[in-house]
């Protein structure tokens, strides 16, 4: 790592980890490209949004120690998800309201820890990228990154970036997909509900290709749309930015 | 205990403390003996013309029908003009009030008072209106009956354009001025923005629910 | 009114089946939510607005016993009276005891939600009087001997032709083949039913949207009228509020009027917004003799300074429920309280106790457009949270959950074991879901593949293949 680059931690989320591993390397193309060498932390897994939002407290802070360890100590903490992002942004410090020692050290970590496009965008100014697909898309903006973090313009600009793209707005796109972490397996039938709106607005876009920066929201409405035998192909923003769909397969569709 | 007391404690303790210091209460005791205004919209700030068209502009929006009357001995001609119109009986109940009461109204079947329900039209005096949101300030009072207001199906209101003025608060400070006293409040004061409706009925909208149907206002410009 | 909030998930199965109810929800969710959106669109100090609504609030909240005194003695100043309910049975003898005090028969109300709190038309029909609602959506559901749906519009769940059966049904000494085809039909029989009440009524009952301090008046805002005539024309007007709902003053009043009417209908302003401060003056011509205000706390002192004392500021607008996904797919019945959608799932616990309505709290998505539109800015989704801690802390957590969560949390904060089996487990899905990218189903996903495919991972984590890239990791 030579001097001048930025020294990133990735926070790879535990969906991408597991499910979807292209995403967290068009995370780490997208920053290297822009001057940042990428630091991937072998001690990490979840950053405990699941359990804090089960009221699990004493496992949440648990998780959050050991991201703040593990990630403290780098210049910047880039997570290709606005839900992770926003957990450690907004909700570590609330965790250690008794502990102000281990508050001390969230608040540091969440002034330095940002989503994959709010990164890219605002912090390292990125306004080209590397990248040509021809297709029709519309934006799914998730809630936590939406409502937490405040992204909404980023991911639209950096796809005016990519050439080929045209951006079709849902009406409602920034309407909660149904997804919810847990919910959607706790109250499956109103979470399909949701979800079969979202479907619905999307598909009234026109648009061959639905995008979004959280895995789980995209898992989600990717598995109702094939369940529903909509053609529509779901991936995550960062895959489109470094120019992987080629070589990738859409989201819960088979074939690449 | 009573349930008051016990209220009272309860709130107390939840907030952790017991009843207020000295300090704490001549600060509260302030706050409502000098009421400040919060932030004001600055829509209804123009002056008085900005703020007349504003008004009228307010309430048609909601359905108010307006017509706009250079002076006061023009208001039971426009009353007159306006049941013709809307093709309406001339037989009209008119508040007590003295700018109404001391007007011509021998073309009309007038008579002065509250209303039990049996009449069709009322015509009433504003004690002022706000530009902002095209509302008519009601006070209710012996020379305002407040049954007026609601009962009968076609609802007319005189307010003279010097009453009408930019925001809530400027009347509230005019009550306040006028009365000189911590009892300033009538018993009523109804804020009226259009005639009544409801959407209860599939979310659509319809006029007229429980109170007028029609709400008229004669906005007189004795000033030009 | 009784709760039936530990039926969620049935009612929730229902009300999706319930296609009358979807269309009418279909339309609420485009209906309020645009309209509040161009009327904060067209205010540029909204914003602002909503800030200062806040911190009024919170100062109110504060000084809760100062200006609730102050508020008494004013009322008592302009002849009227204050009564002091701890709980619904409280309130509804004090209610009752007024109403026989002058031997009252007819009862009209306006629309309140502290009355439905304390289902006083119930109580009031068993001890022999005859209520009746006078808000229409409130008159239709009373008909048909239903609970309200939503805060603001009660009936919103029906069709027009269910409103027509209720009429039909009740209103029996009409012509039978009269037509009620149109909406507007419908609104001219009610209006002529009530005006008879209305007229007749010995008592009216009106709830409050606000309490003034300053001047110990109580505020109501309608669209039909009806919250007028109850209170205008009966010899005594009963008033029935809860302790949160004083404000110091009438500006301070104002700025929370600002932002009420545009967040909950998108309207500027409510057609009627009417302050009623004590009974009929000497001279007055109109107006009832007797005011009394019951002011209820039924559990809201304890709310106080605890996790959802934020909670107190509602001002009851409703625009959290009328975008809450959750509550535009079930409806308000199925919430079980007369508290619907995000507001409801904080309130009801704290009002009935958390075990009769476990539901409630986690019955969210947390997709915070709650919190986005609440023009007091109450933090729905981080009250929501904190019940659900309770219950994690207090035991109600089914234990299938419970041990879901604590092994994904055992093995989440050991990397080496979490990673060892996520790579073993990844690599068979990937094989298996190649061909498809998906799972129609699996073990133990069946809440998710029941309605949705499973997406395959792609092989190997991302773990591993940076450790075989030789990736960076320190
Ligand atoms: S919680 Fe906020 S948005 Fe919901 S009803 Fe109360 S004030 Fe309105």
């Amino acid at each position: 790592m030579s001097g001048k680059e930025k020294n990133v931690g990735l926070f790879v989320t535990c969906l991408v980890d597991l499910f979807r591993p292209s995403v967290a390397f068009a995370a780490v193309k997208l920053m290297s490209e822009a001057g940042c060498s990428i630091c991937v932390p072998e001690r990490q897994t979840c950053c405990g949004q699941p359990a804090f939002n089960s009221g699990d407290m004493d496992d949440s802070r648990a998780m959050a120690k050991m991201v703040i360890e593990e990630f403290e100590h780098f210049d910047y903490v880039v997570a290709p998800s606005g839900s992770c992002a926003a957990m450690i942004v907004k909700h570590y410090a609330e965790l250690f309201e008794d502990d102000p020692d281990w508050q001390k050290r969230a608040i540091d970590l969440s002034h330095k820890t940002y989503e994959l496009l709010t990164f890219l965008s605002d912090i390292l100014g990125v306004k080209k990228v590397d990248a040509v697909l021809n297709s029709k898309v519309t934006y799914h903006d998730s809630c936590s990154g939406l409502r937490e973090l405040g992204i909404k313009s980023q991911p639209r600009n950096l796809l005016h970036a990519v050439e080929g793209v045209e951006i079709v707005e849902g009406e409602k796109a920034e309407r909660c997909c149904g997804f919810g972490g847990t919910f959607c397996l706790k109250y499956s039938d109103i979470s399909t509900r949701i979800t079969d709106d979202k479907c619905d607005d999307i598909v009234k876009t026109g648009a061959d290709l639905v995008l979004g920066g959280d895995l789980g929201c995209l898992m989600n409405i990717a598995g109702r749309m094939t369940r529903r035998g909509e053609t529509v192909e779901v991936r995550h923003i960062a895959e489109v930015l470094a120019g992987m769909t080629d070589d990738l397969a859409p989201i819960s569709q088979g074939g690449k | 205990m009573s349930s008051r007391d016990y209220i009272m404690g309860r709130i107390r303790w939840s907030l952790g403390r017991g009843s207020l210091e000295r300090d704490d209460d001549s600060q509260l005791e302030e706050r409502l003996a000098h009421p400040k205004s919060n932030l004001i919209p600055a829509r209804g700030q123009g002056d008085a013309k900005a703020q007349r068209s504003l008004f009228v502009k307010m309430a048609k929006e909601v359905n108010a029908t307006v017509s706009r009357l250079k002076a006061f001995d023009n208001v039971p001609r426009a009353v007159a003009k306006y049941l013709k119109e809307q093709d309406l009986d001339d037989k009209v109940r008119v508040a007590p009030h003295p700018h109404l009461k001391d007007l011509d109204w021998s073309k009309l079947d007038v008579s002065f008072g509250f209303t039990l329900g049996d009449d069709e039209t009322s015509v009433v005096m504003a004690y002022g209106a706000a530009a902002e949101t095209g509302s008519l300030a009601l006070l209710s009072g012996p020379e305002s009956p407040t049954s007026l207001n609601f009962l009968p199906d076609n609802h007319i209101v005189v307010l003279n354009a010097a009453d009408l003025v930019g925001d809530y608060e400027t009347i509230y400070a005019r009550m306040r001025r006028d009365s000189n006293q911590s009892d300033f409040m009538p018993r009523a004061m109804n804020w009226v923005s259009g005639p009544s409706r409801t959407a209860d009925i599939e979310q659509t909208l319809l006029l007229g629910a429980h109170g007028p149907r029609k709400l008229h206002i004669l906005l007189v410009e004795e000033d030009g | 009114m009784e709760l039936n909030a530990h039926n969620f998930k049935e009612n929730a199965a229902k009300a999706l089946e319930d296609k009358d109810l979807q269309e009418s929800l279909a339309k609420l969710g485009t209906g309020f939510p645009l309209k509040r959106l161009a009327a904060a669109a067209r205010l540029p100090e909204f914003e602002a607005l909503r800030d200062q609504a806040r911190d009024i609030k919170d100062h109110s909240l504060r000084h809760l016993d100062f200006y609730l005194e102050k508020f008494e003695s004013r009322v008592v100043e302009s002849g009227g009276c204050v009564h002091w309910a701890r709980d619904i049975n409280d309130g509804r003898e004090i209610v009752y005891d007024i109403c026989k005090s002058v031997g009252a028969k007819t009862v009209t109300k306006g629309k309140s939600m502290i009355g439905e709190e304390m289902a006083i038309n119930e109580y009031l029909e068993e001890k022999g009087l005859i209520p009746i609602e006078t808000d229409l959506g409130e008159y239709i559901i009373q008909l048909r001997h239903e609970p309200p749906s939503h805060i603001i519009a009660p009936a919103i769940h029906l069709r027009k032709s269910h409103v027509e059966e209720a009429f039909r049904e009740t209103h029996t000494d009409l012509p039978v083949d009269r037509n009620l085809d149109a909406p507007e039909d419908l609104l001219k029989e009610a209006r002529a039913m009530l005006r008879k009440r209305f007229i007749d009524a010995d008592v009216g009952i009106t709830g409050a949207n606000f309490m003034v301090a300053e001047t110990g008046s109580t505020v109501i805002v309608t669209n039909e009228g009806n919250g007028d005539l109850t209170q205008t024309l009966p010899r005594v007007h009963i008033v029935l509020c809860s302790i949160e709902k004083v404000v110091p003053t009438l500006e301070d009043c104002t700025t929370l009027l600002r932002v009420l009417a545009r967040s909950a209908t998108g309207q500027e302003q409510s057609v009627y917004t009417t302050f009623s401060t004590g009974g009929r003056h000497e001279d007055d011509p109109d107006g009832p003799d007797q005011f009394h205000v019951v002011i209820l706390d039924n559990g809201r002192s304890r709310m106080l300074g605890h996790e959802t004392h934020d909670m107190l500021r509602c001002i009851r607008c409703s625009a959290c429920i009328n975008h809450c996904p959750v509550y535009q797919s079930v409806g308000g019945h199925a919430y079980g309280s007369i508290y619907p959608g995000p507001m409801g799932s904080v309130l009801t616990p704290a009002l009935y106790g958390l075990d009769q309505s476990c539901d409630l709290p986690n019955a969210s998505t947390m997709c915070g457009k709650c919190e986005e539109v609440c023009p007091v800015r109450i933090p729905l989704p981080k009250m929501l949270r904190s019940w659900r801690q309770k219950q994690w802390e207090d035991g109600p957590v089914p234990l299938m959950q419970r041990f879901g969560m604590s092994a994904w949390a055992f093995w989440a904060v050991r990397p080496k074991g979490y990673h060892f089996f996520a790579k073993i487990k990844m690599r068979i899905m990937g094989l298996l879901g190649r061909k498809n990218g998906h799972f129609k189903s699996l073990p133990l996903t069946k809440a998710w593949t029941k309605s949705r495919d499973f997406p395959a991972p792609e092989g190997k984590t991302f773990q591993q293949l940076w450790s075989e890239k030789g990736g960076r990791r320190s």
